[in-house]
């Protein structure tokens, strides 16, 4: 099943300069792992060291942040769109 | 390089002073161009940050998509972020590091007793171990005769 992936402008120069590529999955959690097989440069701007997708990683399923499905074991059908979304945090102190 | 002009220099300065003591913050509109990256114009937000806003900052997803929205409006891109530092100086928290997206340039300004001050720019190394100085050219805004 064919998914589109959506990479933000920021994160392009570790996907081929690419700004969408498709995948064969049947999850979220597996169209990202092809993902990051695919463009290895690109998981430790999406996931922690254990693994985890950062906090400032927004996943949206056709415009759903995935938090409030099933998180990485959201089902994907034929057609669907996965985007990843910034968001942007930091301050003065540690 | 970012080249940045004083009318937008003086725009950070200012929304760093009106939100004192808390962190202001917010997109900056631009273009990569062969002298280096533009900043046009701003787009400021909201600092999501209501339980630590005077040494947080927070932009929302959705935040994020309204400013990619502005910059598509305005033929631009989003090319970095502003905030500032309320009296601490200009430069990147492991915070602001731990956090950082690469690729976008971070404008930090700080704001020393309520008035704004040092201003810089850095940027996430590839391999997110640190920030990098990015120099900047201040510009004179388009239009603007010289006396
Ligand atoms: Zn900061």
């Amino acid at each position: 099943m064919a998914i589109r992936l959506e990479i933000p402008t920021a994160l392009r120069q570790f996907a081929g300069k690419q700004a969408s590529v498709e995948f064969n999955a049947t999850t979220v959690g597996e169209a990202l792992q092809q993902l990051t097989g695919t463009y290895a440069d690109l998981r430790k701007h999406l996931y922690t060291e254990d693994g985890r997708i950062r906090s400032f990683v927004n996943i949206y399923l056709n415009d759903e942040d995935i938090r409030y499905l099933q998180k990485e074991n959201t089902p994907t059908k034929d057609g669907d769109t996965i985007s990843i979304v910034p968001s942007i945090a930091g301050g003065a102190k540690i | 390089m970012l080249i940045v002009n004083s009318d937008i220099a003086q725009s950070i300065r200012g929304y760093g002073a009106r939100d004192y003591p808390n962190e202001t913050c917010g997109a900056m509109l631009g273009c990569d161009g062969a002298e280096g990256r533009e900043v046009r114009a701003l787009f400021p937000l909201t600092n999501r940050r209501d339980d630590s806003p005077r040494n947080r900052f927070s932009i929302t997803a959705e935040d994020f998509r309204a400013a990619e929205r502005a910059a598509r409006e305005q033929g631009l891109e989003l090319v970095g972020w502003y905030h500032s530092h309320p009296d601490h100086p200009a430069r990147p928290s492991e915070y602001d590091r731990e956090h950082a997206w690469p690729w976008y340039s971070y404008v930090i300004v700080s704001v020393a007793s309520g008035e704004a001050c040092d201003m810089t720019s850095w940027q996430l190394s590839d391999d997110r171990s640190a920030f990098q100085t990015e120099e900047i050219a201040w510009a004179i805004p388009p239009g603007t005769i010289k006396r």
